[in-house]
């Protein structure tokens, strides 16, 4: 195989370069304004209430964790399980997955009540929390994809990249683990009350991960005008059509165990049928945008090698997780938890048994997409000043 | 789960670091506010500079034991900071300890720290506290929360 | 078994103890019992795990129409009404059920069961949600960073975040933006030995006394005589979180 060569990203016009990272910095000033004035006046101003505790930051957060992990998979691919056409592309794999890691930290931290007491969560740790656990495995996940990223891109200390590469594997698997077991071990709420939550999430997020990864890896290589081949994106394309099958197969499972629960009967039917936007978002946002048309458009004969293909699978998958969260996060929160197995609530003071509402506000959103935009800004910035993407990725000629 | 945190120590190694400097300038005036209880006493719960060199510490202290130990009535308490150092005005209304030359904000609007405490706890002296607190013998408690005759608990 | 459990029991050497805490306490009134009274600006013993502190409601006297023991607890801690009842904090609130099957209805107040095994201090990250010895179930504001991660665990929905600034809070209860909290059992009443909470005051003298305080783990109790003397439950009680919290006749 011959020699690869990393060299720092340089945009073809200087110009796009300072623009596009102008325009990420506007989003993420009005993102961290809009969280300045949701915490100053405190939440009411938010679509959030006592009933929906936690909204539209929470789901852009989670979102972004997730896909942080799975992004890395592609490094995992090059240096644990040794797949040679993967393993120029780890760099930015462990690149990415910090960006996407530190957006979603942000958001997260900037919705919490108390954001100025973030000490307290990182000096006080009740180790039964899954939250407590998680605040160290975030912090972990940086620095040893640090020095994960380290070992790909200093030939001195390149024979620890394999160790390394096994240590940062499971870890983003815990990482992921940990992130669906918030849920998982609500057990009073039934949307959460299941084991398969974990799993389900660490296959998500190699769907998430590798959407994002092979959308911004296209995008990147425009923007520089470099080459890709279409071997590689072809074998990034399968990959992606395993792993959003896979989820596809794991939310059914997670639905259907789900049916075969009684008490959980509820909470399906409104997920499936009756949930109104929740049902919708479900049907149409998860399933049909988020499976079945990235699949079509991945395995359609069709669109063999179409790059445009590749990039709209991408972003429906994106799109589709994206829902796949709102429902899980919100759609959870807004079935009535029953308190009263075998009654009906008749009146209550706090919203008992009734679907609580929620409608995400302004702020919340710009929050969101800031956490998005300093994922990519990060990347655009450590692209540039780090060798981190080959000088071409043309197929191998051998 | 006792243990204060760490970082705050180090916060309040440096507020007292700070709030000494303040203490050198403040040295020679008793600054209490006019029309505060404070005004008529000889001196505060401890002796004047032990009390501006230490009393965050002495409140931090005193929160856990509250808090978590549920015991009240401590020497160093913060509504009694503010019951004793909240002045009043010519209407006799009370005034608010964090509000701009009241008693806490003298000191730490010099210093320029902002007190977190009253972000919670209330300002002013609690005309209602007479209910159950500290504050009050317990002799009114015979009137007012005694059972009405006649409830049936079976 | 190595489930520690607080259950009321009629224990011996509990009882002696009992007995033993009892002649230290003064009745100044029917109902109300004052422990360790300390006098004015005295300093506290503070909670014991000598006692757990807990409700029996009956539901059967909880009268139609009436709010008294929310009005109290809303006036005890100076729980504001904001006209904003999706994020107003709610300590404690009546709810009105039907059953299912026989239309029977039946209505009853719901406030924080004081779990002995609280999901909501399992997951706080920051230990802000803690136990106290005497099974009171608080949120400690210095340490609460606003994650809300506790609303989400609590089975009862038991919980309210302070969605804005606050001015004028009680001085007995301390509360500001940003933070969780719930129902304190009035544990500033019960530091101060006054054997009655808010509610339990309002319901009694509205004259249904559908509430009664007490230490379950005193088998003399009036509370723990209701007890052992009549069926009670727990609110999803399959959870087995033993709360503090027993309902009649639901
Ligand atoms: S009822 Fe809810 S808030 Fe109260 S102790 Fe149990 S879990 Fe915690
Ligand atoms: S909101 Fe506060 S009390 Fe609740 S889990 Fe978070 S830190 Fe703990």
């Amino acid at each position: 195989m011959s020699k690869m060569y990393y060299r720092e990203l340089y945009c073809g016009s200087p110009t796009r370069f300072w623009a596009g990272l102008a325009l990420l910095g506007t989003i993420i000033a009005i993102g961290l304004g809009a969280a300045y004035y949701m915490e100053h006046q405190g939440h009411w101003v938010t679509g959030m209430s006592n009933q929906i505790v936690w909204g539209l930051p929470h789901v852009f957060a989670i979102f972004l964790i997730v896909a942080a992990s799975g992004a890395l998979n592609v490094a995992s691919i090059g240096s644990v399980f040794g797949g040679p056409l993967y393993k120029p592309l780890g760099r930015y794999s462990g690149l990415l997955a910090i960006g996407l890691l530190a957006g979603g930290l942000m958001v997260l931290v900037l919705d919490l009540g108390r954001p100025d007491r973030l000490i307290v969560a990182m000096t006080e740790y009740n180790f039964k929390s899954i939250f407590a656990w998680n605040v160290i495995l975030y912090s972990g996940f940086f620095a040893i994809v640090g020095v994960y990223l380290w070992t790909m891109m200093d030939r001195s200390v390149s024979k620890f990249n394999r160790p390394v590469g096994f240590v940062a594997f499971f870890w983003r698997i815990a990482l992921t683990t940990g992130t669906g077991s918030i849920f998982g071990f609500l057990v009073a709420r039934e949307a959460y009350d299941a084991a398969i939550m974990a799993p389900m999430f660490v296959i998500m997020s190699f769907s998430y991960g590798l959407a994002f990864f092979i959308i911004t890896l296209i995008a990147a290589y425009i923007w520089g005008d470099r080459e890709i081949g279409d071997l590689r994106l072809t074998r990034l394309k399968n990959l992606l059509g395993v792993f959003v099958g896979a989820v596809l197969y794991f939310a059914l499972a997670y639905n259907l165990t789900n049916l075969y629960i009684t008490q959980h009967h509820g909470i399906e039917s409104f997920i499936l049928l009756n949930g109104g936007v929740y049902t919708q978002m479900f049907w149409i946002g998860q399933v049909l945008i988020g499976s079945i048309l990235p699949l079509f458009l991945i395995y359609s004969p069709a669109f063999d090698k179409s790059r445009w293909a590749i990039a709209a699978a991408s972003v429906a998958v994106l799109i589709g997780g994206f829902f796949q969260i709102y429902v899980i996060v919100i759609g959870g929160q807004a079935y009535p938890m029953n308190l009263f197995p075998g009654k009906e609530v008749v009146e209550s003071g706090f919203f008992d048994g009734v679907v609580a509402s929620y409608t995400p506000t302004f702020p919340e959103a710009a929050l969101g997409v800031a956490g998005i935009a300093v994922a990519l800004a990060m990347v655009a910035v450590g692209a540039r000043v780090f060798k981190v993407f080959p000088e071409t990725l043309e197929d191998p000629n051998d | 789960m006792r243990s204060s945190l760490i970082s705050n120590r180090y916060l309040i190694v440096l507020l007292a670091a700070l709030l000494l400097s303040a203490t050198q300038l403040f040295a020679g005036s008793a600054f209490v506010t006019k029309g505060s209880k404070a005004a008529s006493l000889d001196s505060c719960v401890a002796p004047t500079d032990v009390m501006r060199r230490n009393h965050m510490d002495f409140l931090q202290h005193g929160r856990d034991d509250t808090v978590i130990d549920g015991i009240r009535g401590l020497d160093y308490s913060l509504s009694e900071c503010v019951d004793c150092h909240a002045a009043t005005d010519v209407s006799g209304k009370s005034m608010p300890v964090d509000a701009e030359g009241q008693f806490c904000q003298e000191c730490h609007g010099y210093v320029a720290v902002s007190p977190a405490c009253f972000q919670c706890h209330r300002t002013t002296p609690d005309a209602k506290a007479n209910k159950y607190g500290n504050h009050s013998d317990k002799s009114f408690l015979v009137g007012p929360v005694s059972q009405p005759a006649g409830i049936q608990r079976d | 078994m190595s489930k520690k459990s607080d259950q009321p029991s009629m224990d011996r050497r509990q009882f002696i103890g009992g007995t033993v805490a009892a002649a230290g306490a003064v009745t100044i009134a029917p109902g109300v019992i004052l422990h360790a009274v300390a006098g004015s600006n005295e300093q506290t013993e503070g909670a014991s795990s000598e006692h757990r502190w807990g409700m029996v409601i009956d539901a059967n006297k909880c009268a139609d129409g009436c709010s008294a023991c929310v009005d109290a607890c809303n006036n005890e801690h100076e729980l504001t009404d904001l006209g904003r009842p999706e994020t107003d904090a709610a300590w404690i609130r009546t709810v009105k059920l039907k059953d299912k099957q026989t239309g029977n209805i039946s209505r009853l107040p719901v406030m924080c069961q004081h779990c002995e095994h609280p999901p909501c201090v399992d997951v706080c990250p920051t230990n802000a949600s803690f136990k106290r010895v005497d099974g009171v179930v608080l949120v400690d504001r210095h340490r609460c960073i606003g994650c809300r991660y506790c609303m989400m665990a609590c089975p009862y929905k038991a919980r309210s975040f302070i969605h804005e600034a606050l001015t004028d809070q009680s001085v007995y209860a301390p509360r500001g933006k940003g933070c969780v909290e719930s129902c304190t059992l009035c544990v500033h009443r019960i530091d101060e030995g006054v054997m009655q909470t808010a509610c339990q005051e309002a319901c009694d003298k509205a004259g249904h006394g559908a509430i009664l305080f007490g230490d379950l783990k005193d088998p003399n109790s009036e509370i723990s005589q209701v007890l052992k003397k009549y069926n009670s439950v727990q609110i999803r009680g399959d959870l087995e979180l033993n709360t503090g919290v027993r309902y009649r006749n639901l």
